[in-house]
C-alpha cells in the first residue's frame, strides 16, 4: 500500500526533494552565485513534471486512505501551476539579477510554494487541504518582503502575513467546527454526513472556511491586502502572486465545494454569487482611479476572480469546466501582461507609473500592439480568448439560474473596460513627451509578451484543444 | 469555389498582416507603399465580390454561398447570404477602395491607418455574413477596437473623449445583447442563425420585479439585442455617442461609420429581432415607431442649429436611420424593401457628404460653417457635387434618397397614420437644413480672405465621388435594381413574422392563464 501511495505522490516528493537538496547544496557552497543555474534548474524541473502530469495520469487514484487525490481536475490545475511558476521563473531571472534581488532562496521558495499548491489542488482531507496552503502561503510571505532594504517590500510581506494567518484562522475555525459537527475530517466523510442537509453548525464551518478560501482568491470583500502586497513586492514575485497561487486557490475551493459539499450546493451558491458579483464590480470600480499598473492589475485579478467565481457559483460540472478554463486563459493574459511591465524601466529603474507610458507605441510598436492585444483580452472584447473564457462563465451561470449574475458581469465588465481603454489610451493618443522609458532589450520578455498575445488571438481557432481536458477534470469533481 | 465568402471577409485581413509583417520604415516611400497595398486589397475584395453578386440567385430565400466547419465550444464557424444581407456586403466592398482613396493624404502614421481599415473591412463583412450567433457577436464586437483607434489616434482635438464615449456607450449596447445570446444557446442548444430563425422562443407572459412582461421571454430578448442594435443605428435617445465620433473621427472613419457602421444595427433587426423575435418585434413595435418618429423631427430640429458641418450631417444621419427603424417595424415589404433601401442609399449618401466637408476641411482645417461663405465663386465642381449630395439628402425625387423615404413613409401610413404625419413633417426639416446649410457654405459672395486663395477639387477627389453619383442616380431612377435582389427574400422574411405573429394570441389570455 505504502508503495503504491507514494507512487502517487511522487511528482509532489520529487519536487520537494529537489528543493531541499538544493537548499543543502547552495547553502554549503557557493549561495547565491548559484542562483541563475538554480533558475534554469527549477524552472526545467517544473516544465518536466508538468510534462509528465499531463501525460501520464489516468483516472482517479486515492493516496494515505483518502488525503490525497490525484485525479482528471487536479492533474489539470497542476499542469496550469506549474506551467505558470516555471514562466515567471524564467521571466524573474533577468529583473532579480540586474537589481540584485538573485537569491538562490526565491527558486527554492517558489518550488516549496508550488508543492504547496499541488497539495491544496488535490487535497482529499481537511488535514492535507491546511499543510498545502500553510506550505504555499509561508513559501509566499517570505518571496513578497524579498527585498529587504525597501520599506514597502517588508511591509508587503508583513500585511501578507498578519492577513493571512488571519485567514488562515478563520479557516481553521470553519475546519473545526466542520469536524466537530460531521465527525470526520475526510471530505468523503463530509458529503455523507450532509447527505441529509446541512447542520447549523456545518453550516457555519462553511461559511468560516468559505471566508478563508475567500482571502486566498483575494476575492472581495477580502480583498484588502491584494493592492498593497502587489505593488509592495519585487514585480517578479507579484507576477508569481497574479497566476499560480490564484489558480490553486480556485481549485482549492472548488475542490471543497463540490467535494465535501456536493451535497449542499444551495447552501453556498448564494455565498459564492455574492463573492463573485461584489468582486467583479469591486475590481471594475476601484481600478479606475489607479496610476500605478501593478495596484491596477490586483484590482483587475481581483475582478476576474470574480468572474471564475462565477462558474463555481452555478454549482454544475460545467461551471467547474468553465472556471478551469477562464483559469487557464486568465494566466496566459497575465504572465503576458507581466512580461511588460517587468521590462519598463527608466535609466534601468523599474517603473510601475502608467503615465510613463505616454506614446509608448511610438517607439515600440510591436511590444505596445501585444500590449493592445493582452488588454483587449483582459477587458473581454472579442476576437481575443478573454471574451471565451467569459462566454464560458456567464454561459454556466445563465445555465444555473444565476440570469442575473450573467447581466450583473457583463455591466462590471464594461466599467472594467474603461481602465485597460486607458492604458491603451497613454501608449496610442497622448503626446509625445521627453522623458522616455529605456528601449528594452530582454528577448526573454519580449518573447513571453508577443507569445501570449499570439495565443490570445490564436487561441480563437480552437482553444489549444484544452476544453475536453477541462471538461474532463470537471467531470471527476463533480459527478 | 465553395469558400467564396471567406475568401472576400480575409483578403483584407491578409493584406493588413502582410502591411504589419513585412512593411518597414515610415519614410514616404513606405506611406505610398501602404496605401497602394491596401487599395489593392480593397480593389481585389470587390473584384471577388462581384462574383457572389452574380452568383447570387434572388429568386432563392434560402442562405447561398454557405460554408461551414465546426468550431470551439459548440458553435460552428458558419457563412452565408441571403437577399437580406449580400446587398449590405456589395457596399463595404464598394464603398472601401473609395475610403482608402480617400485617406490618400494621411501623413501619420500611414501603415497603422491602413491596417486598422483593413482590419475593419474584414470585420463588418464578417458581421454582414455570419451565420453563426457566436460568429456574429466576435465581427460585431471585434469592429469596435479599430473604430476606437481610429478616432483616437488620427481624431480630432476632442478625441480621447469621442474616442472612450464610443466604445463604452457601444460596449455596453453590445454585452447585453452577449447575455441574451447566451440565453438563446440555452434555450434552443445552437448558435447556428438558420435554426434559430425558426425556433419557438417562450411567449408567456410573467413578471420581473413585479413588472408584467406580455410575450415573456422573447421581449426580454428582444430588449437587450434592442438595446445593442439601438445603439448602433443610433436610435433617439441613445443616438449622443454619435456626434461626438464623427465630429472627432478624421474624413475616412467618418465615412466608414455612417456609410457601413450605422448599417449593422438596421441589419440586426433584419436578422435577428424580427424573425427571431416576431412576438417580441410585436409587443414593442408601436414604441419603435414612435421613437423613430420622435428620432426623426428631433434630430432634424436639432441638426438646424449645429455650427459644426460633420455635426450636422451626423444628426442628419441619425433622422436617416430613424426612417429605416420605422421601416423595419411596420413589418409589411414596402417598410422592410424601404428600410433596405434607404440603409443602401444613406451609405452613398452620408458617405459622400462625409467627404465633401473632408474636401474643404483638408483645404481650411475647419468644419464651422461661419468660417466658409461664397465657395461656388472658386469650386464649381465642387458646388455642383456638394449640391448633388445635398439634394440627395433631401430625398429629391430621382436620387436615392427620395425611394427609401417614399416606401416607408408610405409602409408606415398603412400602420399608423400619426406617425406617418409626424415623420413626413421630418422631410421637409430635412430640406431645411440641408439647403440652409449648403447655402451659409457655398452661395453668396465670397468675403472672407482667407477663402480668396482656395483650390476646386483635385482630380483625385473627382474620381473619388464618380461612382457615388452614379450610384446615387441609378439607384434613384432604377430602384427595382435593388428590391429585385432584395424582395424575395423580404417577402419570406415578411410571411414568417406575419405568420408568427397570426399564431400568438392574444396577450390577454396568457395573462388571465398565469
Amino acid at each position: 500500500m505504502l508503495s503504491q501511495d507514494l507512487n502517487t505522490i511522487l511528482p509532489e516528493i520529487i519536487l520537494s526533494l529537489f528543493a531541499m537538496g538544493a537548499m543543502l547544496g547552495a547553502v554549503y557552497t557557493v549561495k547565491d552565485k548559484a542562483a541563475t543555474l538554480l533558475v534554469w534548474i527549477t524552472s526545467g524541473l517544473l516544465v518536466a513534471l508538468a510534462f509528465w502530469i499531463g501525460t501520464t495520469g489516468e483516472g482517479t487514484t486515492t493516496a494515505f486512505n483518502g488525503m490525497f487525490v490525484d485525479d482528471a481536475f487536479s492533474r489539470f490545475a497542476k499542469v496550469t501551476i506549474l506551467l505558470a511558476a516555471a514562466a515567471v521563473l524564467i521571466m524573474s531571472q533577468e529583473y532579480m539579477a540586474k537589481r540584485d534581488l538573485l537569491r538562490f532562496e526565491y527558486p527554492i521558495l517558489i518550488a516549496l510554494s508550488v508543492v504547496g499548491m499541488m497539495m491544496m489542488v488535490s487535497a482529499g482531507d481537511l488535514m492535507s487541504l491546511y499543510m498545502g496552503l500553510e506550505l504555499q502561503s509561508l513559501a509566499l510571505y517570505v518571496v513578497a518582503s524579498l527585498r529587504r532594504d525597501s520599506v514597502k517590500s517588508t511591509e508587503a510581506g508583513l500585511k501578507y502575513f498578519v492577513l493571512g494567518a488571519l485567514s488562515s484562522g478563520l479557516l481553521l475555525y470553519g475546519a473545526s467546527l466542520t469536524y466537530g459537527f460531521a465527525g470526520t475530517t475526510a471530505f468523503a466523510g463530509i458529503i455523507e454526513a450532509t447527505s441529509e442537509g446541512v447542520s447549523l453548525g456545518l453550516l457555519f464551518g462553511l461559511v468560516f472556511m468559505s471566508a478563508g478560501f475567500a482571502f486566498k482568491v483575494s476575492a472581495a470583500p477580502f480583498h484588502m491586502w491584494t493592492p498593497d502586497v502587489y505593488e509592495g513586492s519585487p514585480t517578479p514575485v507579484t507576477a508569481f502572486f497574479a497566476t499560480a497561487p490564484k489558480v490553486a486557490a480556485m481549485g482549492l475551493f472548488a475542490r471543497v465545494m463540490h467535494d465535501a459539499f456536493g451535497n449542499s450546493i444551495s447552501d453556498w451558491q448564494q455565498i459564492i454569487a455574492f463573492l463573485s458579483v461584489v468582486s467583479m464590480f469591486l475590481g471594475a470600480i476601484a481600478a479606475i482611479g489607479q496610476t500605478d499598473i501593478k495596484r491596477l492589475m490586483a484590482y483587475s485579478s481581483i475582478a476576474h476572480m470574480g468572474f471564475a467565481l462565477m462558474g463555481l457559483a452555478s454549482g454544475t460540472a460545467f461551471g467547474v469546466q468553465a472556471m478551469l478554463v477562464y483559469l487557464a486563459i486568465y494566466v496566459a493574459m497575465n504572465i503576458g501582461t507581466f512580461a511588460f511591465i517587468l521590462s519598463l524601466q527608466k535609466d534601468g529603474v523599474p517603473v510601475t507609473n502608467i503615465a510613463s507610458l505616454n506614446m509608448y507605441s511610438k517607439r515600440e510598436p510591436v511590444k505596445a500592439l501585444a500590449m493592445l492585444i493582452l488588454l483587449f483580452s483582459l477587458a473581454g472584447v472579442p476576437p481575443m480568448l478573454g471574451f471565451f473564457g467569459k462566454f464560458y462563465v456567464l454561459q454556466a451561470a445563465y445555465e444555473a439560474g444565476l440570469a442575473w449574475l450573467a447581466v450583473a458581469g457583463v455591466v462590471a465588465s464594461v466599467i472594467g473596460a474603461f481602465y485597460y481603454l486607458r492604458i491603451v489610451f497613454f501608449m496610442y493618443f497622448g503626446a509625445e513627451q521627453d522623458e522616455q522609458l529605456d528601449a528594452s532589450a530582454s528577448p526573454v520578455l519580449w518573447g513571453f509578451l508577443v507569445a501570449s498575445a499570439a495565443v490570445m488571438v490564436l487561441g480563437v481557432i480552437n482553444l489549444f484543444g484544452i476544453e475536453p481536458l477541462a471538461e474532463a477534470a470537471s467531470l471527476a469533481l463533480v459527478n | 469555389m465553395d469558400n467564396l465568402l471567406s475568401i472576400t471577409t480575409f483578403i483584407p485581413a491578409i493584406a493588413a498582416a502582410i502591411l504589419a509583417l513585412f512593411l518597414r520604415g515610415d519614410d514616404e516611400a513606405a506611406q505610398r507603399n501602404a496605401k497602394w497595398v491596401a487599395m489593392a486589397a480593397t480593389a481585389m475584395t470587390f473584384l471577388v465580390s462581384l462574383f457572389i453578386l452574380f452568383g447570387f440567385d434572388a429568386q432563392n430565400t434560402d442562405f447561398q454561398f454557405v460554408e461551414e466547419r465546426t468550431w470551439i465550444m459548440g458553435f460552428t464557424y458558419k457563412m452565408g447570404i441571403d437577399g437580406i444581407s449580400i446587398l449590405f456586403v456589395m457596399l463595404t466592398t464598394f464603398l472601401m477602395p473609395i475610403v482608402i482613396a480617400s485617406c490618400w493624404t494621411v501623413n501619420t502614421r500611414v501603415k497603422e491607418y491602413m491596417i486598422a481599415f483593413l482590419l475593419l473591412e474584414t470585420l463588418m463583412l464578417g458581421v454582414f455574413m455570419a451565420l453563426d450567433l457566436v460568429l456574429f457577436y466576435l465581427f460585431f464586437e471585434a469592429g469596435l477596437i479599430p473604430m476606437f483607434l481610429i478616432i483616437g489616434i488620427w481624431g480630432g482635438a476632442n478625441r480621447i473623449y469621442a474616442s472612450f464615449k464610443f466604445f463604452l456607450y457601444t460596449f455596453l449596447g453590445s454585452v447585453l445583447m452577449l447575455v441574451a445570446m447566451v440565453g438563446m444557446y440555452s434555450a434552443a442548444g445552437t448558435t447556428d442563425i438558420p435554426s434559430l430563425m425558426g425556433f419557438p422562443f417562450g411567449t408567456d407572459t410573467f413578471s420581473v420585479l413585479g413588472i408584467q412582461i406580455i410575450g415573456g421571454m422573447q421581449t426580454l430578448l428582444w430588449l437587450a439585442f434592442f438595446a445593442s442594435f439601438a445603439v448602433k443605428m443610433p436610435m433617439w435617445p441613445v443616438h449622443t455617442w454619435l456626434p461626438d465620433a464623427h465630429v472627432q473621427a478624421p474624413t475616412a472613419g467618418s465615412v466608414v461609420l455612417a456609410a457601413i457602421l450605422l448599417k449593422m444595427g438596421g441589419y440586426g433587426f433584419l436578422r435577428f429581432s424580427l424573425p427571431m423575435f416576431p412576438i417580441g418585434s410585436e409587443v414593442m413595435g408601436t414604441l419603435v415607431l414612435w421613437m423613430s418618429a420622435i428620432a426623426i423631427v428631433y434630430t432634424s430640429l436639432v441638426a438646424l442649429v449645429q455650427e459644426d458641418m460633420k455635426k450636422l450631417i451626423a444628426y442628419s444621419s441619425v433622422a436617416h436611420m430613424g426612417f429605416v427603424t420605422m421601416g423595419i417595424f411596420t413589418f409589411n415589404q414596402q417598410g422592410l424593401d424601404g428600410a433596405i433601401f434607404q440603409m443602401l442609399s444613406h451609405g452613398f449618401i452620408s458617405g459622400a457628404l462625409f467627404l465633401c466637408v473632408g474636401v474643404i476641411y483638408d483645404r481650411m482645417h475647419t468644419r464651422e460653417i461661419d468660417a466658409y461663405g461664397g465657395l461656388v465663386n472658386r469650386m464649381p465642381a465642387y458646388a455642383l457635387i456638394f449640391m448633388f449630395f445635398t439634394m440627395a439628402n433631401v430625398g429629391l425625387p430621382g436620387t436615392s434618397g427620395f425611394v427609401g423615404e417614399f416606401l416607408t413613409l408610405m409602409a408606415v401610413f398603412q400602420v399608423n397614420t400619426w406617425v406617418a404625419a409626424v415623420a413626413t413633417t421630418g422631410v421637409i426639416f430635412s430640406a431645411a437644413y440641408a439647403l440652409w446649410l449648403y447655402r451659409r457654405v457655398v452661395m453668396g459672395d465670397l468675403i472672407k480672405e482667407s477663402l480668396k486663395s482656395i483650390t476646386d477639387m483635385t482630380a483625385r477627389e473627382r474620381w473619388i465621388f464618380a461612382p457615388l453619383v452614379i450610384m446615387t442616380l441609378l439607384l434613384g431612377v432604377y430602384p427595382s435594381l435593388v428590391t429585385d435582389i432584395i424582395g424575395p427574400s423580404v417577402a419570406a422574411l415578411v410571411d414568417q413574422v406575419e405568420t408568427a405573429q397570426a399564431a400568438f394570441t392574444p396577450s390577454a389570455a396568457s395573462v388571465a392563464s398565469h
